[in-house]
């Protein structure tokens, strides 16, 4: 290429050399590169990454370390331990069970979920997004109707009947079934910003010079909305640890014999335990609300970073 | 005008066809049958068969979906299973309670939201907005049911401040006090409610008061010398007052997702706590009652909202 460049201009190989240099040094600094300056000017952000990162870490890891069944299993003499006790960090239930080692395999089941959840849900919202903002006409028109639909759903309903009619349904079953209902909030933001983008005349001249339509979806228009997928994946994860544990605590997410961050804090059900043994419950309470608080601030300092007018550690 | 509401009532008529079809299937597809539990334990099996014949329910499921549906246009939900009454009559006593309380928390949702959005578009980039944002920021991530857990934890049982549970106290009477009473129960979840949930109106009310700041009418209402709070109230927001409204039919879809969970924390006797009991009795005509009757009301929520939204924006009836 620079061989060629040469041979048709009076550009020596020196000044070449220069001048894309100081391209490089002009060009739009890599989104890895936006985000981690963001968050090194943002303590909070920064410490909220690293309390998520090593908490999950710390789950998943500590999770294969107990033996769930045995966890499990009914004590009587440790009936309602009292929390801060050396074998009891944080007490016992009812049945005798440990709550801290409960909440270690039941916090990996919640987040487990709740990855799984954001994972298969967002991907499919942004294929839907994408499909129906690029094909606008009859193609939307259907895929709209299908979406108005899914919206006049009552939701929570919907997932309890289908989890009553699976006979023997176990995380991966309840992941998909959430799934059926949870695409819709990221499709809708993906295909508005899809309809302008495919308005631009980037795209204009890609189907102009042949290129085909999937290509252009997948390999031009995605990559450049991938900033707000970034945003929206991250804030759907924090509303999504609510989706199962919500559920759970009704009584109809995973089964009584596999802990979750919802059958804990449906302990509090109970009149006796909500005041009396508080410890059954709170410890659970007071995860999610501290995990969904560190995950949506995240989510802010990205979408922060996703657009440049709000930049605050883009100056170095 | 009238076209864009026609049109929009003629694409809710497949909408309702297909989600009828869907929960009726759905029931179907439920495990158990409705007279194992409801006659005797010993009942002959041989009768069980007879009695499911008679209810037509070994018939092809089109004909049932049919039976069901002339039914339906009777005002014939059948019967519950598990209380022994008619499904129909079941939810006429408890819609009330729940659309009562729907009304409350979204009447003190406006209240709560209202001036913090006019208050924090004002003083853009001040410290109450901050402190605003920062407020609807907290209550949007945290799931609502914590938050109703920990609400009636703390109002409810330690403070003693609020009932924890029912819709009414067991001696209400006269008139004056069953209303004092139903009023007082509500109060809690109703209050949870509506502020936990003013993120949306919040936000678009700051923005459009932001935009609305530096438009030409504000500029000419002040050069007239009109004062400053009768700008807010008179000028800007009144401007921004109908899209506002068009909230309310949204945020029913919301708060009907809601009510289930708000009724069960608070043992609240609405349609979303029977839907619980239902479904663990599995009490399948109830089940679907209640799952069409909130895709109904959804959809009517939604109808409301896009009606008003086509009133206030022009643009959305030409598409």
């Amino acid at each position: 290429m620079a061989e060629n460049f040469e041979q048709h201009s009076d550009i020596s190989a020196a000044d070449l050399a220069r001048l894309s240099q100081e391209a490089q040094a002009e060009a739009t600094p890599s989104t890895a590169k936006i985000i981690w300056s963001e968050f090194k000017a943002d303590r909070p952000a920064m410490a909220a990454l690293f309390i998520i990162v090593g908490f999950i870490v710390f789950v998943m890891v500590g999770a294969l370390f107990i033996n769930t069944p045995k966890m499990m299993e009914t004590n009587i003499m440790a009936y309602f331990n009292q929390p801060f006790t050396p074998e009891f960090w944080l007490g016992a239930d009812s049945g005798g069970r440990s709550v801290a080692k409960q909440l270690i395999v039941g916090s990996r089941n919640s987040i487990g979920i709740a990855i799984g959840l954001t994972i298969i849900s967002s991907t499919f919202g942004i294929c839907w997004g994408l499909i129906s903002g690029y094909f606008n006409g009859y193609i939307d028109w259907g895929m709209q109707r299908v979406y108005d639909f899914m919206m006049m759903l009552p939701m929570t309903m919907m997932i309890i009947v289908l989890v009553t009619i699976i006979p023997h349904y176990n995380s991966v079953t309840l992941t998909f079934i959430f799934s059926i209902f949870y695409w819709e909030g990221t499709s809708r933001l993906i295909r508005s910003r899809t309809l302008a983008e495919a308005e631009k005349d980037y795209v204009a001249a890609s189907r102009t010079s042949g290129t085909s339509h999937w290509k252009i979806i997948f390999r031009e228009i995605m990559p450049n909305i991938s900033s707000l997928i970034i945003v929206d994946c991250t804030l759907s994860f924090a509303e999504n640890i609510g989706v199962e544990t919500g559920l759970s605590y009704l009584g109809f997410g995973l089964p009584s014999q596999t802990p979750s961050l919802g059958t804990m804090i449906s302990n509090a059900n109970d009149p006796n335990n909500i005041t009396q043994y508080w410890w059954t419950w709170l410890p659970a309470a007071l995860e999610i609300i501290i995990l969904c608080l560190a995950i949506s601030y995240v989510g802010q300092v990205l979408r922060r970073a996703a657009d440049a007018s709000q930049r605050q550690g883009a100056a170095d | 005008m009238w076209k864009t509401i026609l049109r929009r009532f003629l694409i809710m008529i497949p909408e309702v066809i297909i989600l009828s079809l869907l929960v009726f299937l759905l029931a179907k597809a439920m495990p158990g049958d409705p007279f194992t539990g409801s006659i005797n334990p010993k009942a002959d099996p041989q009768q069980i068969k007879h009695l499911m014949r008679m209810n037509g329910l070994y018939d092809p499921w089109y004909q049932q979906y049919w039976n069901w549906v002339v039914h339906l246009f009777h005002g014939n939900l059948g019967n519950s299973y598990q209380y022994q009454e008619p499904v129909t009559r079941l939810i006429e006593g408890r819609a009330g309670n729940t659309l009562w309380l729907a009304l409350f928390t979204m009447i003190l949702t406006y209240v709560f939201a209202l001036p913090m959005g006019v208050f924090a578009g004002r003083h853009e980039g001040k410290l109450p907005d901050t402190i605003i944002r920062v407020y609807t920021y907290v209550t949007y991530c945290i799931p609502f049911f914590v938050i109703l857990v920990i609400g009636i934890w703390i109002f409810g049982y330690v403070l003693g401040w609020f009932p924890t549970t029912g819709s009414i106290s067991s001696d209400a009477s006269g008139w004056l006090h069953t209303v004092g009473s139903r009023f007082y129960h509500i109060l809690l979840p109703g209050l949870l409610g509506a502020l936990f949930s003013t993120v949306n109106i919040v936000q678009y009310l700051r923005s459009e008061v932001i935009d609305a700041k530096h438009s030409d009418y504000v500029r000419t209402a002040r050069s007239k010398g009109v004062p400053n709070r009768d700008i807010y109230l008179h000028h800007i927001f009144r401007n921004s007052l109908l899209p506002i409204a068009a909230f309310a039919g949204y945020s029913i879809t919301g708060l009907l997702n809601g009510s289930i969970f708000t009724e069960t924390v608070f043992s609240y006797p609405g349609m979303g706590l029977l839907f619980v009991n239902s479904i663990s009795y599995r009490d399948y005509t109830v089940i679907t009652a209640l799952v069409l009757i909130y895709g109904i009301l959804n959809l009517l929520g939604t109808l409301l909202s896009d009606i008003i939204l086509s009133i206030v924006d022009p643009r959305i009836r030409i598409e």
